[in-house]
Parts: structure tokens; C-alpha cells; sequence
């Protein structure tokens, strides 16, 4: 009996100890979960970067797709790749560049460019802060930039920069977007004519250009350029605060070598960070004396309302020469080979890192004024005073790795540089100098990224590394592998790797943002009433067919799930025939798309209260059917038409219908 | 004895601490009146699910706001609805023969919801084959036209 009351007490202890366990387990699951994330258990890294279904990511981040020339748009942190926004490349899928309403955005002076090479997304400023309004990105190769407007995430516009020889060190913006920049990277005969390469050195310049952004419509035009000497203009970045009003080119080549740069272009012990004082060249402007040069470069808009782009022949533009602007372009000597211009989110430190060096060189904006204030010089060349180093100089981050590119900042007095060579990040403070942590990327480094890491205000939580090489990380496929972004929590002492995702082309550099900042403005549909397209079907009663010689205009609507007209006859062997496709939907998430058996073109991919226009030369006889590509609704398979084509001298009567 | 109790009192105490988080799940679904003790359906007391609770018209139509509903109709919804014959979906002429008001608006301004718990929407869209009637990004004034307009039918 004794015995058994013992066993009784026990187990009413047992008892009593799960009621407790079980009340507090169940009453506590919300903060557990939120101290799982914070921490309580970081080893499951894997937590902190999970996105539960349905929920949305925290950030956006922006990566420029490098030779794929295109945007892609990820989530972070889960690194979820959202939507790829064709810039400079023609994309099929979404007919940009094969539709007539955007063909005209990829036209320059040379013609249609289907594809260039897109290196640096930067978000536009407001007051130093990222406000999601607009992504701005340059085209490497046929040097342009170009503007996504963030309500709608499609290119906006494209401006082509004259006098240029690929755009580089762009489109880095100022703090409230007043310009973003064009630095050429390849110098070219000014202007450009059929000369000797060996005369490299007498007939070549380089060109910086200055674009100005209109603060309603965000419009680009190229204000300004300056005439430099021919160096290789590599990055650019804006001051902020006190240096407001400035804005750094680092260069290499000052050597000025046109051939096997590999040697040639890595001899001097310094190259030069270009000072630009914007604001002063706003004076001489106004003074009259910016030279109006003959220039021939497009300038191509897409218009919202009409829902079509047209490229504009542009054939002058206005050129400053430092000789006749005292003030307006000092050199800053910096070693070696300077990459990436950073500068930190006082305004106060412009960080210059030497590709071909293992330091840092960190310069002060203060002493750099002083300086100009002393006529400091060492040298004039071409009528820029080159500042004295020492005197310019802040501090040296010392032996920090080998081949640092870039710096970025995360607000808390720190920055981030990527080591290419070493294959590293280097977390290290502003104003000490001091190394205070280092992590190593796989591999091979080159921009890094913390969401307005670049700005007066970063919002330093996260950094993605975008590598070079992935060898090893994911499953082969072939000679080529997959690039590879890299994400680290950045708010301990520690940096710390999260996640390994794969990125769409070469992720070149990219800009962060809080999803805030855009979710509210993101555009759900085109208002039918606002669509002022000149080919628009705006109802079923709208929708027509009309010869014009031998072009044919298809006026065609499409809602679930059909076409109108579904069924057209007439058409002739070698006609050309626009098909003018609306989509009536006034919901979100219901494109429709449109494709014709055989058309030797893109399909049209078309939104809600959108019009698109695609061409089809019929070059044989038959019956083809078109459907609708995107998958719509329970009756999607039936979204089908007809369309006959009959011999070019035949006497087939035009026609068109809908359930007749 | 005492432990079934107490094994009791556990279970009773987890229940109570863990049940409350999913109170409230089940808000009202449909219209289905109960009358009595059969259940009856009667579509022409049935206001749908939406915005629209309760609306009056007036013996008159006003001309003006038909034409106004018309205008927005053939933009949005003809090329789905004839207004006197069967297409896609069914002709709103003499729909208010058939349905309350409060139905055609909330039709119009909530269709993802009624085709989905509405029974009378639910019938026609088996009906109609599945082709679901689309939310065409209607306001309430402006469906409130189309309601006067498909008074003129």
C-alpha cells in the first residue's frame, strides 16, 4: 500500500509537470517562433532564410543580369528569383523588342541592338534614401541607360550616350536623383573619325556625361558631358551631404595605352579619381559656356497611356572643357588601378579601391577642399589640377586582403569591401581604419550589395555577394555552371553566410530595397478608360479587320476564353498582317498571350487594359490556328481561332467573326 | 482514482490553452435561409455576398445613370454578356425578375467570392460551363448604373 501511495505521487508529480509544460508550450508558440529568427537557435541558418508560403519577402533586390542584359528581380531573404525584366536584350517571352510597340526601345544610332551588357542597377534617391521609384541601369556595350519604372517593373526609357566608348562607371545617381552619370570606360577619337589607333594618345578623350532626371516624370536628358583625357573612366559614385554636389570617376590607364592594356595600363604606381563639382558645371552652363556639339543618338520613351515606345533622333548636345571651367574637374591620385569609388554615408570618405593593390585608400572630402583651397597641386594635365595626395589622403585600411573592388556601408559605421582575388568580404571600420572581421565567398567575388548600402541611408541587415565562379556549389550542367549570389546576416559583429542562390546571367552589382518602399505602388492592372493605344479595341464591338494595299490590321480583343474575331478569312500569301491585340480583363494576374502557327515571331504577352502589336508575313497556303499561350482559365484550351490564308491573286473575301 | 482526474485536468487545460487560436475560422458561408424545417432556397431573397446590403430603386428609371451603366457595360462586360441573349454568360435583360438588387451588384463587385459560395452563382457557373464570371475592376456607383441600365432591357 505504501508501496502503491509512492507510486501515486510520482506520477501526480509527472502529471502536474506535462499540465505545466503543455500550458506554457501552447501559450508561448508566438514568441518562440520569433526568437528562433532572432537567434535563440542561429545555428539553423536555414530558418532565417526560409519565406513561409504565401508570405513575402522582406526585401527586393535588383541584380543586373550582366551579359544577359537584363534585371532580375529576387526577394530576400529567401533569394526567390521574382521576375526578370528585359532592359537591352530582346526577350521572346514577353515580345520586348519583337513587338511593334517595343521595337523602338532598343533602336540607337546604329541601328536595333538586340542585346547588350547591363552592370549596374541603382535605384533612384530621395533625400539620400532609396524611394522606390525608379531603377536605373546601364548598357555597357553601346553605351546607353535605361529607366524601369517600379510601379510597373518594365523599361520606361532608353537614352543613348554620344561621344562614349562604353558606358562603365554608370548610372550611379546624386542624392535626390538630380542626374545619374555615363563615364566611358574605352576612350574614343573625339569625334569620332577613321584615325590611326597609334594616335591614341593626341586624337582620343574621355567623356563623362551627366544625364538630369525630371523629379515628376523621371525623364532623362543629357545635360552635360566633360571632356577628359583618354583614360579608362571605370566606376562613379555621387557625394552625400557634405559633398553633395560632387561626384567621383576613378580611372585606369592613365598611361593612356591602346594596346595590351594587360601591361601597358598597369604601370603607373597611381591612377586618378576624377572630382566633377556638378554644381559648378550647373554655373558655367548657365554662363554660356557649354560648347553645343554635333551628336547623333537616340532617345527612345515608352509611353504608359498609349502603351508604345518611340525612339527620337537627338543631334546635339552640350560639352564642357576643364580648361575653360577653373574648378569644375580635379584628379585625387590613388593607387593602383583604382576599381570601385565608394563613398561613406556621411559624405565624408571617398573609399578608392586599388584592383592591384592590397590596401585601401580611403580620402577625405574635407582635406580635399582644403586642398583645393591651397592650390595643393602636384601637376596640371590638360588643364586639371592633380591634387597632392598626402594631402588629400584620410587613412589607409592596411594589407586588408588582395584585389579589393568595392565598398558598401551598413549605416553603423562600417564598411564592406569585396576582395576578387583573395575571394572575401572585409568588414572594417570608417575613421580607424581597423580590419574587424573578414568571410570568405565561393568564388571570386566582384560587387557586393547591402540594400541602400550606397546611400546616406543604408538599411544594413542583410549583404549579397555576387561571384564570379561557382565551380563546386551546384550541380554541373555542362561547361558552363550557373552564377551565384551569396547572402549574409550583417547585424553581429560576425558576418554570417545564409544562403547560396543562382542568379540569371553574370550578377554584376545590384541595389537593395524594403519592400515597403514599393509593394503600395505597384501597379495591378491597365485602366481600359486610360488606354489611348491608336489601334485599341476597347470592346468586342470595336473589333474590325481593314486592308490597307497589303498590310491588314487585325483590331482583336481577348478576354476568358476567347478571342474576337476567333475566325478570319481573306488574308493573302505575303500580305503583312498587324494584329492589334487588347485585353479587356480588368483583374489582377489575367494576361492573356497570342501566337499564330508558323509566324516567325515572338508571342505577345499582353496585361489587363494593355494593347500589343505583333507582324506575320503568311508565306504559304492553309487554315492556321492562334491560341492563347498563357494559361487563363478552365476554358483556356478553348481560346483558339482560325485564321486562312489563301494565294496571293485570289479572290477570298475579307472576313471575320465570332460564334457565327 | 486521483490520477484519472488529474489526467482529465490535463487534458481539459491543454485543450482550453491551444483551442483558442482557431476560433472565428468559420465566418458566415452562403445564404442558405432556413425556413422551418426544410430548407428552401429562394433566389429573389438571396442579396449574394459583397458590399451591397441593402438598396433602394425607385419607380422611375433614371435615364441618365442608365446611360452612364450602359456606357461602362459595353466597355467591361459585353464581350461575355449580350444583354438579350445567352453568350458567355446570361443576358441581364429581366435579370431583376430573377435576382434581388443587392445580387446583381454584389455579382458584379465580389464575383471570385459569390462563385464560390454564393448558391445561386455556384448553380450558374456549373451552368455556364465553368466560366467563371471576371472581376472587371468595378466600382459600386458604377455597377449601380449597370443596374439602372439593365432595368431599360
Amino acid at each position: 500500500m505504501k508501496y502503491i501511495n509512492k507510486i501515486k505521487s510520482v506520477l501526480t508529480l509527472i502529471v502536474i509537470a506535462l499540465i505545466v509544460a503543455g500550458i506554457s508550450s501552447c501559450g508561448q508558440q508566438a514568441k518562440d517562433t520569433d526568437a528562433f529568427r532572432k537567434g535563440a537557435l542561429s545555428s539553423d541558418v536555414a530558418s532565417r532564410v526560409y519565406v513561409a508560403p504565401g508570405e513575402y519577402d522582406e526585401f527586393y533586390a535588383f541584380v543586373s543580369g550582366g551579359f544577359s542584359g537584363q534585371l532580375a528581380v529576387y526577394g530576400l531573404p529567401s533569394g526567390r528569383l521574382l521576375r526578370v525584366i528585359p532592359v537591352f536584350s530582346v526577350d521572346p517571352e514577353k515580345a520586348y523588342g519583337f513587338s511593334e510597340e517595343t521595337k523602338p526601345m532598343l533602336e540607337t544610332s546604329f541601328g536595333f541592338q538586340p542585346w547588350d551588357d547591363a552592370h549596374h542597377p541603382e535605384l533612384s534617391q530621395t533625400d539620400g534614401s532609396t524611394d522606390g521609384r525608379w531603377c536605373f541601369i546601364n548598357g555597357n556595350n553601346t553605351p546607353r541607360v535605361a529607366r524601369i519604372d517600379l510601379t510597373t517593373f518594365e523599361t520606361a526609357e532608353i537614352i543613348e550616350i554620344p561621344n562614349s566608348g562604353g558606358n562603365h562607371s554608370s548610372p550611379f545617381t546624386t542624392e535626390n536623383t538630380e542626374y545619374v552619370v555615363a563615364g566611358t570606360r574605352f576612350s574614343v577619337p573625339y569625334p569620332q573619325q577613321d584615325v590611326a589607333i597609334n594616335t591614341y594618345a593626341d586624337k582620343f578623350k574621355g567623356m563623362l556625361s551627366f544625364i538630369k532626371v525630371n523629379p515628376e516624370s523621371g525623364l532623362m536628358n543629357i545635360e552635360f558631358q566633360v571632356l577628359l583625357p583618354a583614360f579608362d573612366y571605370d566606376l562613379a559614385h555621387s557625394g552625400k551631404g557634405k559633398s553633395h554636389g560632387w561626384t567621383f570617376f576613378t580611372s585606369y590607364n592613365t598611361e593612356k595605352a591602346s594596346t595590351l592594356l594587360e601591361v601597358g595600363a598597369s604601370q603607373n604606381d597611381k591612377d586618378f579619381i576624377a572630382a566633377i563639382n556638378w554644381k559648378k558645371a550647373e554655373e558655367y552652363l548657365a554662363q554660356g559656356k557649354g560648347h553645343d556639339v554635333p551628336a547623333n543618338y537616340k532617345h527612345n520613351v515608352y509611353d504608359e497611356a498609349t502603351h508604345m515606345a518611340t525612339s527620337n533622333q537627338m543631334n546635339t548636345v552640350k560639352v564642357l572643357l576643364p580648361e575653360e571651367c577653373p574648378g569644375l574637374v580635379y584628379f585625387l591620385p590613388t593607387p593602383k588601378s583604382p576599381h570601385g569609388i565608394d563613398v561613406d554615408p556621411t559624405g565624408e570618405y571617398i573609399v578608392g579601391n586599388g584592383k592591384l593593390s592590397a590596401d585601401l585608400t580611403v580620402h577625405s572630402f574635407t582635406n580635399m577642399i582644403a586642398a583645393i583651397d591651397n592650390k595643393e597641386y602636384d601637376t596640371i594635365i590638360e588643364g586639371i589640377p592633380v591634387l597632392k595626395f598626402e594631402k588629400v589622403l584620410a587613412g589607409t585600411v592596411k594589407a586588408a586582403g588582395l584585389g579589393p573592388l568595392h565598398t558598401e556601408f551598413d549605416g553603423r559605421g562600417n564598411g564592406y569591401t569585396s576582395f576578387f582575388i583573395s575571394s572575401e568580404i572585409v568588414k572594417w571600420k570608417v575613421g580607424t581604419w581597423e580590419v574587424l572581421d573578414r568571410v570568405s565567398t565561393y568564388y571570386s567575388i566582384g560587387h557586393l550589395m547591402i540594400p541602400g548600402g550606397d546611400s546616406k541611408n543604408p538599411q544594413g541587415k542583410y549583404m549579397v555577394a555576387m561571384n564570379k565562379i561557382t565551380k563546386d556549389r551546384y550541380l554541373p550542367t555542362g561547361p558552363e555552371v550557373t552564377q551565384s549570389a551569396q547572402l549574409f546576416d550583417i547585424t553581429g559583429d560576425k558576418m554570417e553566410l545564409l544562403l547560396d542562390f543562382p542568379t540569371i546571367g553574370e550578377p554584376h552589382y545590384a541595389q537593395g530595397i524594403s519592400a515597403d518602399r514599393i509593394v503600395s505602388k505597384s501597379k495591378k492592372i491597365y485602366k481600359l478608360e486610360e488606354n489611348n493605344h491608336p489601334y485599341a479595341a476597347k470592346s468586342e464591338d470595336a473589333t474590325q479587320v481593314v486592308r490597307d494595299g497589303k498590310d491588314v490590321h487585325v483590331y482583336m480583343t481577348m478576354i476568358r476564353s476567347h478571342f474576337s474575331p476567333d475566325n478570319i478569312e481573306g488574308i493573302k500569301v505575303g500580305d503583312k498582317v498587324y494584329f492589334h491585340v487588347t485585353n479587356l480583363e480588368q483583374d489582377y494576374d489575367v494576361p492573356h498571350g497570342f501566337s499564330v502557327m508558323g509566324f516567325e515571331n515572338a508571342e505577345i504577352l499582353v496585361m489587363p487594359g494593355q494593347t500589343e502589336t505583333i507582324t506575320w508575313i503568311p508565306s504559304r497556303v492553309g487554315v492556321y490556328p492562334f491560341y492563347c499561350t498563357d494559361f487563363c482559365s478552365a476554358l483556356h484550351q478553348e481560346m483558339q481561332g482560325y485564321i486562312r490564308v489563301s494565294a496571293a491573286n485570289s479572290s477570298t473575301e475579307l472576313k471575320w467573326s465570332l460564334g457565327e | 482514482m486521483y490520477i484519472k482526474y488529474l489526467i482529465i485536468l490535463l487534458v481539459v487545460t491543454t485543450a482550453i490553452s491551444c483551442g483558442s487560436g482557431n476560433q472565428g475560422a468559420d465566418a458566415d458561408k452562403g445564404t442558405e435561409q432556413k425556413t422551418g424545417e426544410a430548407t428552401v432556397h429562394d433566389p429573389m431573397k438571396n442579396k449574394g455576398i459583397g458590399p451591397i446590403k441593402n438598396i433602394v430603386i425607385a419607380n422611375e428609371i433614371d435615364r441618365e445613370m442608365a446611360a452612364k451603366g450602359e456606357e461602362i457595360y459595353n466597355l467591361k462586360c459585353k464581350a461575355c454578356h449580350k444583354p438579350t441573349e445567352k453568350f458567355i454568360g446570361p443576358a441581364p435583360k429581366g435579370v431583376l425578375d430573377r435576382r434581388t438588387p443587392e445580387w446583381v451588384m454584389n455579382m458584379i463587385l465580389n464575383p471570385e467570392i459569390m462563385i464560390k459560395e454564393d448558391p445561386d452563382a455556384k448553380a450558374l457557373l456549373i451552368e455556364y460551363n465553368m466560366a467563371p464570371m471576371a472581376n472587371q475592376g468595378i466600382t459600386e456607383e458604377e455597377a449601380r448604373a449597370m443596374l439602372e441600365y439593365f432595368r431599360t432591357l
